[in-house]
């Protein structure tokens, strides 16, 4: 399949899967109605529903997708390691920490735009902690050791804050930051990620040539022409932006920033700068289908979007296993 | 030969003796106040003087029903005043966070619990040879005066339970009647996390007695359950009522209650106000509850 067709093809499965979300709900609305409602706002509560809850539910299920696969792909094309995933290496974890903090504080309370940019921040001291510990090569073993250590950190920080609330029902939250869901979020939360996720695509965007010539080596890349100092701080500032703003109103959702990049590197031939597109797209199918199955599964429980995406993401982990013993022996 | 002999000490200095020092300390915590009381062992059908509640219901009746000094300490939440209606009363007392290390140092001759009051720290308790008594929460209105009237019995202090029971089944009577010409408009109780109070809870009762009828039962719910927001919207009650968030510490769970959908909701619907004080346990202060809610009813009557 070419490219192109490859794309057209990701882009319609996540057209489908939007609509799907859409109208696919606890309460039964028949599709001509739920399409009235959305579109031109025929009867109040069918509206109120379609418009206020499902249709951000839906929007965010693309852009936290889109964003965590975008920046997975980036991540482990510029350390040309595929264990990089924002979940796996902290940098989820530490953006939940900045989220809790904020929300527990009372500053983003104060100034709505506290909670992405707070979020932001500790995704961007985990990734920071990450490149520093893993170094330039991003060896396995470091980048692991370092991922596990930063998670762990920011997990229990976060449990902390929130344990410590004044709040009764805080410390029943610790799972929506290490798993996420996209339960009752409403078009607050769009706006609230829209411009960091939009900020984030951009800086990622040009980085496309610049990790395809890093993955002939660090002499080559140079040779050629690319910065790498300035690569490695543009994509750290993309990947904080795409992953802390995705945190702030999702939670921290894993193995998609793993498992979308996986599915789609064999059919785009490996180069980082078609990768991050089709790993975009393929994030957003991940999380719009993980997000549907939930509502499918328990309509009434809120189950996390972890468990789904941990369900596909984990056997994928397993399969990078049994590939590198393969090659190993 | 010596050398190492010595360092094995030094490496042992940090196991056992400190398990034992451990041990010793539990046993003579164990040892201190049981047989001191064992020997004064106050009569069985005295009153008892020093009580701790570690239940915010059992709390909020013995508030209200205990003698002077005779109540020592309430649970943390007795406190907090969005959770309990004594919470100015329960300042002047110590609080307990429901561990029964806490509880027995404070040497109580009577530990009131609730059916479901962790059933490791009551078998403790138990053990260590404290009297513990359990209060059931009350799933519907008429249940309350009994619990009144057993709280009374428990603190020996009948008569003003006996009083406060009877005063509290003529006002429930006189607010059922005044709930007859009610049309029923439909109500929909919603709190946090989207959980919806059932039609055997305590809450729907309150509504009930309010002249309500509850949306609860088109769910299907019969103690409670999470309904999600949209089904709730689809319902389209006459009435929602649903708490706020707190001011202090932020929850996603509550972040429902302001979401835009409920709010567009209750623009269209009347408003009714049900803190969680009011409908958590069982009191004489949730007939209030229910007069504010039935003047509600009636302002929504007059609007239509």
């Amino acid at each position: 399949m070419s490219y192109g067709a490859l794309m057209a093809v990701l882009a319609f499965l996540t057209a489908a899967l939007f609509c799907a979300s859409l109208l696919i709900g606890p309460g039964a609305i028949g599709l001509a109605d739920s399409l009235d409602a959305l579109l031109r706002g025929r009867g109040e509560a069918v509206t109120l529903v379609m418009r206020e809850i499902r249709l951000p539910r839906a929007l965010l299920g693309v852009m936290v997708g889109a964003a965590l696969g975008a920046s997975g792909a980036a991540l482990q094309g510029f350390l040309r390691n595929p264990l990089a995933e924002p979940g796996l290496i902290g940098v989820s974890a530490m953006a939940s920490l900045g989220a809790v903090i904020s929300l527990q504080t009372g500053l983003a309370a104060a100034f709505a735009l506290a909670l992405p940019l707070a979020a932001l921040a500790g995704a961007l001291a985990g990734a920071l902690l990450i490149l520093v510990m893993a170094g330039p090569r991003g060896a396995a073993l470091t980048l692991i050791l370092g991922g596990v250590a930063i998670s762990a950190l920011g997990g229990a920080a976060s449990a902390l804050v929130l344990s410590l609330s004044p709040n009764p029902f805080a410390a029943a939250e610790i799972v929506f930051w290490t798993m996420g869901s996209l339960a009752d979020r409403s078009m607050v939360h769009v706006g609230l990620m829209a411009p960091f996720f939009l900020i984030g695509l951009a800086l990622l965007a040009p980085l496309g040539r610049g990790l395809d010539a890093l993955t002939l080596g660090e002499d080559a890349a140079e040779a050629m022409g690319v910065g790498l100092r300035r690569l490695r701080l543009t994509l750290v500032a993309a990947t904080a932006a795409l992953v802390g703003s995705a945190t702030a109103v999702a939670g921290g959702i894993g193995f998609v920033g793993l498992a979308a990049p996986h599915l789609l590197r064999r059919a785009v031939g490996g180069a980082p700068s078609r990768l991050i597109p089709a790993a975009a797209l393929g994030g957003a199918i991940l999380v719009l289908a993980a997000d549907v199955a939930v509502r499918v599964i328990a309509p009434d429980r809120d189950l996390k979007l972890g468990v789904m995406t941990a369900l596909v993401g984990a056997p994928f982990f397993l399969h990078l296993i049994a590939r590198a013993r393969r090659d190993g022996a | 030969m010596k050398k190492r002999g010595a360092f094995r000490r030094g490496e042992g200095f940090s196991g056992p003796p400190r398990r034992a020092a451990l041990l010793c300390a539990l046993t003579a915590l164990t040892m201190s106040a049981a047989p001191a009381r064992a020997l004064e062992g106050p009569a069985p059908d005295a009153a008892p003087r020093r009580v701790v509640s570690v239940n915010l219901c059992a709390d909020q009746l013995a508030l209200m029903l205990a003698a002077p000094g005779q109540l020592l300490s309430v649970s943390m939440l007795a406190q907090d005043p969005r959770s309990s209606v004594m919470a100015e009363a329960a300042q002047a007392l110590r609080v307990n966070h429901g561990l029964a290390e806490e509880i027995f140092l404070m040497d109580p001759d009577l530990v009131l619990a609730g059916s479901f009051t962790s059933a490791a720290t009551v078998g403790m308790l138990e053990r260590l040879g404290l009297r513990v008594e359990r209060l059931a929460p009350a799933y519907a209105l008429e249940e309350i005066a009994g619990l009144i009237r057993q709280t009374g019995g428990l603190l020996g202090r009948e008569a003003e339970a006996e009083a406060m029971a009877a005063r509290f089944e003529a006002d429930l009577a006189a607010l059922r009647a005044s709930a007859a010409e009610s049309t029923h408009p439909r109500a929909a109780l919603y709190e946090a996390n989207g959980y919806a109070p059932g039609e055997k809870s305590l809450a729907a009762d309150l509504l009930r007695v309010s002249g309500f009828a509850s949306v609860a039962a088109e769910f299907g719910l019969d103690h409670g359950g999470f309904v999600p927001l949209e089904l709730l919207v689809l319902a389209e009650p006459d009435m929602v009522v649903a708490g706020r968030p707190r001011d202090e510490g932020a929850a996603r769970g509550e972040e429902i209650l302001v979401h835009p959908a409920l709010e567009a909701l209750r623009g269209r619907s009347g408003v009714g106000v049900l803190p969680d004080r009011d409908w958590v346990c069982g009191l004489p202060a949730t007939l209030r509850a229910a007069e504010r809610l039935g003047a509600a009813r009636r302002d929504l009557e007059a609007k239509k």
